[in-house]
């Protein structure tokens, strides 16, 4: 790999022995995939996967404390994924000892160190940084060291920034050299898609099961997926880029997509179209059947399968300020429908801090409250780490909560009819 | 007894007793709950991959195509490293995928004392050979021997 005379010297240990660790594992980390070069990372901001103080990752806080201590800091003001605790998000006394006294005791802590590192605000934790809200969107053509699946998926795709599928720490490293080895999802021929995915759906497909299916077929190369648009539009609309926001995140995190082209819809598929499918690519189609499909292979996992369900998460990634106000308008629908005035059970919505104010300052804020639903910017899936969730019968429109936890994944609309009516559509 | 010829991401010479995922390998889901509550046989706690689920990954000959799912995937492999509770190497049928390569240099560079070989790109075949409970031998020059 070239690497410019300044770059070399920081590997030789011109500025240190803790800095020329940071280029010496981004050198490596390209080196594997062929890298040829680094080059400058161009977003204002970094985002980081690690937002949580869980005690088993005391490895981490240390190698923190080691670039803290060395002054080896990132270049870049940061946002990171959501917490993992609210107070207002039920929990019972054992939940919450466990929580606070084993599994998360490390927060403040780790929350100390994000702070000596550079996190933008204090409460800049989200997952969907990248909404408005938040302050940390990328421009088309940045060059980003995130991590996160379903942030970079979103800012490659429908951003059009360049960022690899970075693991955590790693994300930290680039943000701290100011720089990332030059592959993959930063390169032309990397963003090229190996998979043409056709939707030939009879209906607007679930956007969560969609992604899902994708992902686990093409797992970590490029789709690109026709037919999508005609249920989508095509234009990037607030209700188009909160569909992708779920699709990719499904896709990320069933497989391991880390960019995907949506035809007549996602930047660089208007730009270049079909030329962006590499010879050769294999085909997936997907219909009715084969959404259906790929819903009954999840297993269901609770101690009980036919238990009432005890909790509803819905928000993963983090909801739009549009998509709070949209569930604020069916929830209310479906409450008036059913003839109950509060939802059938603990329900959670989650959203990002900016967000979460945004909608505060809307009349809808008020009206979901008098619903019993509970807004929050927790990780659910954070939440659901646990042995003691494992018991309990959680439900969720997120595939990606699914994948990681025991929650039951059901559609947008069962979510709905399940806490407003108890049961069916 | 076959012999498999790959890439070395990181070199090393292990023998252990083969541990067999046709499915990606979620690192994550696999591994939280073994760090985070002590487990020191690293019990894989994904509920999605029958062929790992509930079984000890920790000093096991770990086949599999290629990790998936969260990008916290590095760091938490780092973490099995630095406490102990690693396979005993990572042998991919696939291209390395960018998490597992992260915590395969990010362990390297950063930790002191952690033997963890992983050779990457030994086709299909491989992963049609070799199953649970089998041995498997790696060298440096990334040969892999089943047996």
């Amino acid at each position: 790999m070239y690497l410019t005379p300044e770059q070399t010297a920081i590997l030789q240990g011109a500025k240190g022995d803790t800095l020329a660790k940071v280029m010496k594992t981004l050198v490596m980390y390209g080196e594997i995939f062929g890298a040829d070069k680094m080059v400058p990372v161009t977003s204002r901001y970094n985002h980081l996967v690690t937002s949580f103080g869980l005690k088993a990752l005391g490895p981490v806080y240390d190698l923190m404390n080691r670039l803290i201590e060395s002054g080896a800091v990132s270049t870049q003001k940061f946002s990171a994924d959501p917490r993992p605790l609210d107070p207002n998000v039920p929990a019972n006394f054992l939940q919450n000892l466990v929580f606070h006294k084993f599994m998360y005791s490390k927060q403040a802590y780790y929350e100390d160190q994000l702070e000596k590192m550079g996190l933008m605000d204090p409460d800049a934790f989200s997952c969907a940084c990248y909404l408005e809200e938040m302050g940390n969107r990328p421009r088309k053509g940045d060059v980003l060291s995130w991590a996160e699946s379903s942030a970079v998926v979103y800012a490659n795709s429908v951003l059009g920034a360049r960022c690899n599928r970075n693991s955590g720490i790693m994300d930290l490293m680039g943000s701290i050299a100011g720089c990332v080895p030059h592959f993959g999802l930063l390169t032309d021929e990397g963003r090229k898609a190996t998979w043409i995915v056709r939707v030939e759906t009879s209906q607007k497909p679930e956007a969560q099961l969609l992604g899902s299916a994708i992902g686990m077929k093409v797992m970590e190369e490029v789709p690109y997926v026709l037919g999508l648009d005609a249920w989508l539009g095509t234009e990037l609309s607030d209700d188009a880029c909160a569909y992708l926001k779920d699709f990719g995140a499904a896709t990320a995190s069933n497989g391991a997509v880390g960019l995907y082209h949506i035809d007549n819809l996602t930047p660089e598929a208007k730009e270049q179209g079909r030329s962006l499918i590499a010879e050769g690519a294999q085909v997936y189609v997907i219909d009715d059947a084969e959404l259906q499909r790929v819903r009954e292979s999840y297993p269901v996992v609770w101690k009980k399968p036919d238990a009432q369900p005890k909790l509803c998460f819905v928000g993963c990634p983090h909801l739009s300020l549009a998509q709070l106000i949209e569930w604020t308008q069916n929830i209310e629908a479906g409450l008036r429908a059913s003839g109950h005035r509060q939802v059938l059970m603990p329900t959670v919505l989650t959203t990002a801090p900016a967000v979460k104010k945004a909608f505060e300052r809307t009349e809808y804020a008020q009206r979901l409250s008098q619903t019993g639903v509970i807004l929050s910017c927790i990780c659910p899936l954070m939440y659901m780490n646990n042995p003691l969730c494992a018991s309990m019968p959680v439900i969720t429109s997120s595939n990606k909560l699914r994948t990681y936890s025991t929650a039951r994944y059901h559609t947008e609309s069962e979510i709905l009819a399940l806490i407003t009516k108890g049961g069916d559509r | 007894m076959r012999t498999f010829h790959g890439r070395t991401v990181a070199p090393g010479s292990v023998t252990a007793e083969a541990l067999v995922s046709h499915g990606g390998l979620n690192t994550l889901a696999s591994f939280q709950k073994a760090l985070q509550f002590g487990d020191k046989k690293a019990t894989c706690g994904d509920q999605n991959n029958p062929d790992l689920y509930g079984k000890a990954m920790a000093g096991k000959a770990l086949c599999l195509p290629q990790t998936i799912g969260s990008t916290t995937g590095g760091l938490v492999l780092y973490c099995a490293c630095s406490m102990h509770r690693q396979p005993a190497c990572l042998l991919f049928s696939n291209p390395i995928d960018s998490l597992a390569a992260a915590g395969s240099v990010l362990a390297s560079v950063w930790l002191e004392d952690v033997n963890m070989p992983v050779v990457d790109c030994l086709g299909e075949e491989f992963l049609q050979y070799v199953h649970d409970g089998m041995t498997v031998s790696v060298s440096p020059d990334g040969t892999v021997t089943v047996e």
